[in-house]
């Protein structure tokens, strides 16, 4: 058995296989399937400051190898968040990761400093949702407001914060650089691709919200590229995720330059998708003679 | 028992009209666990979702369940194409079933793909029930049998008269609450009729329970992207179809 554990800004996870935000609910769903304690962490639903009923439904389009969703941001709101699911996550000896969203600088502090006050291990800050008309990916698309952010919330907790990147962006490294700048302990990418599909006989866009965020198996060379990319241009750590589905996949990920990373769409249809990653990433640094996992993380030898 | 992921035995495979399948699971444990109105969600090679199909049987003593589903595009198909002996990956039973509390006599009314779900609850009230099906035309009419060897009481509707009566199944159910009022009315079907079957029903007071569809993504109440707007606590509530339905007592939901 290879040394699975890693450090992400002086966080160890067991492993580093994380479920990916907006795919895993606050764990309950999943937990029926198998133990919580195999995972190297979870980043939870995307949380805002009130609740949110999120899009009009349809929010779910299959694509070739890819889901397009458009769920916009439903939550209970961060106060219940830390009341109700927060307690019962940390009991589950995984790496809490919560991911959250605001639509003003404000609420990103404002979030913060109430999970400042609590037990969570880290936070993602999402400032790359593409389905909400305000807010969330307008942050994260230029270098600016992305920085603002980072500054903002860097300025509110102590907790470690992870930016979670948009790929919709010219060149995600220059994003990657301004928000290392201010104080980013992590970057994570990619969040979704925003795209779109129509009913051919309706005429009609099938998502409710015409587009949506691509997720799945089709984007993940694009998402490799973006994180080896990425890697490459700051120090701080890179969790990489997009379409990851197999232990090859998240091999291929951590030599693009990945100190962990993330599995979200893949579980809907193998809700054992992660948990068969850990397995399968192991099993492989074993066939290798490789100890530990991060002796393989950037270590892709480009032409 | 909460729901479980597997691979289990297809042990019969029948065509019950153009496109649409019947197939019969060997899961002991899943037909052990499964109510009426509750559904399963089946993976297809080669897609990245898995297809909800709600359950038209479920055999307690012989351990099956019962699967009928319509091809409607190329993940359908892809699971038409399994044949008896094949192994069939689902994660079952899924959702809130229909809830009987202590209604003594109902009305069913399923339309086209939405009348296997009414075959389980045929089952349970016999003939304390009627059950009306509606379908396009002769040729997609489907299950008629089964809810006859059930004891109900059977009316079929077609919309261009070729078998059972010309019209709609709103008209049969006027007709149907007019000669005994129900204590409880149980529908799934297309949405236009779903509408109608649940003005009817409250018109005349009536309780109604319908079961819904949406376009679903982890099919266990992860994801959320099913959304179906209720009224929860006085305010308005997305509810998710995969977890909180698809059954839903009718006054809760938004139109």
């Amino acid at each position: 058995m290879a040394d699975m554990r890693v450090n992400i800004a002086g966080v160890e996870f067991k492993n580093p296989v994380i479920t990916a935000s907006g795919t895993f609910g606050y764990g309950r769903e999943y937990e029926h399937f198998f133990p919580l304690s195999k995972l190297g962490g979870i980043s939870t639903k995307g949380t805002t400051a009130e609740k949110r009923n999120g899009n009009l439904a349809p929010r779910i389009a299959e694509t070739p190898s890819g889901i397009l969703n458009s769920v916009g941001l439903q939550n209970p709101g961060i106060d219940k968040f830390i009341k109700v699911e927060l307690p019962n996550l940390k009991s589950k000896g995984t790496v809490i990761i919560a991911n959250i969203a605001g639509f003003s600088v404000d609420e990103y502090v404002k979030i913060c400093e109430k999970l400042d006050a609590t037990n969570v291990d880290m936070i993602e800050i999402n400032i790359s949702c593409p389905n909400v008309k305000h807010g969330g990916a307008a942050f994260g698309t230029s270098c600016q407001s992305a920085a603002e952010v980072t500054k903002a919330v860097r300025a509110a907790t102590k907790k470690p914060i992870i930016i979670k990147l948009s790929p919709n962006v010219t060149d995600i490294t220059e994003i990657a650089k301004a928000v290392e700048a201010e104080g980013a302990d992590a970057v994570s990418l990619i969040n979704t691709l925003l795209g779109m599909r129509i009913d051919i006989n309706s005429r009609r866009p099938i998502l409710k919200n015409n587009v949506g965020g691509l997720s799945g198996a089709a984007v993940f060379p694009v998402a490799l590229r973006m994180v080896w990319q990425t890697a490459n241009a700051v120090k701080i750590p890179v969790i990489g995720m997009g379409g990851i589905s197999t232990w090859e996949d998240g091999i291929e990920m951590m030599l693009a330059g990945a100190s962990a990373i993330q599995v979200g769409a893949a579980l809907f249809k193998n809700p054992f998708a992660a948990v068969e990653i850990i397995d399968g990433m192991n099993a492989y640094l074993d066939r290798k003679g490789i100890k530990s996992v991060n002796e393989i993380v950037k270590k892709v030898q480009p032409w | 028992m909460k729901y479980v992921q597997g691979k289990y035995p297809i042990i019969a495979k029948t065509t019950l009209a153009r496109e649409v399948y019947d197939f019969t699971v060997c899961c002991p444990k899943i037909a052990r666990a499964a109510e009426p109105g509750q559904f399963v969600t089946i993976a297809a090679d080669g897609f990245p979702l898995r297809r909800p199909v709600s359950l038209c049987g479920i055999d307690k003593e012989n351990g099956t369940i019962r699967l009928v589903f319509e091809v409607r595009g190329k993940g359908t198909k892809e699971i038409s194409g399994l044949r008896e002996g094949d192994m069939i990956d689902i994660i079952a039973p899924l959702g809130r079933g229909f809830r009987l509390k202590d209604y003594k006599t109902a009305i069913l009314v399923g339309g086209g793909i939405g009348t296997p779900p009414m075959v389980p609850l045929a089952k349970i009230y016999g003939e304390n029930c009627v059950a009306i099906s509606g379908f396009r035309s002769a040729p997609n009419v489907i299950l008629q049998e089964d809810f006859k060897a059930t004891g109900a009481k059977t009316v079929l509707c077609t919309d261009d008269g070729t078998m059972g009566r010309k019209g709609f199944v709103t008209e049969a159910l006027r007709e149907e609450i007019e000669i005994k009022k129900p204590d409880i009315i149980f529908a799934c079907g297309p949405s236009p009729m779903i509408k109608g079957v649940v003005d009817i029903a409250k018109e005349h007071g009536i309780p109604s329970q319908i079961s819904l569809e949406e376009r679903m993504g982890c099919g266990i109440g992860a994801c959320l992207v099913c959304a179906c707007r209720t009224v929860r606590n006085g305010e308005e509530f997305y509810a998710h179809v995969c977890q909180d339905g698809p059954v839903f007592e009718s006054k809760d939901v938004i139109f």
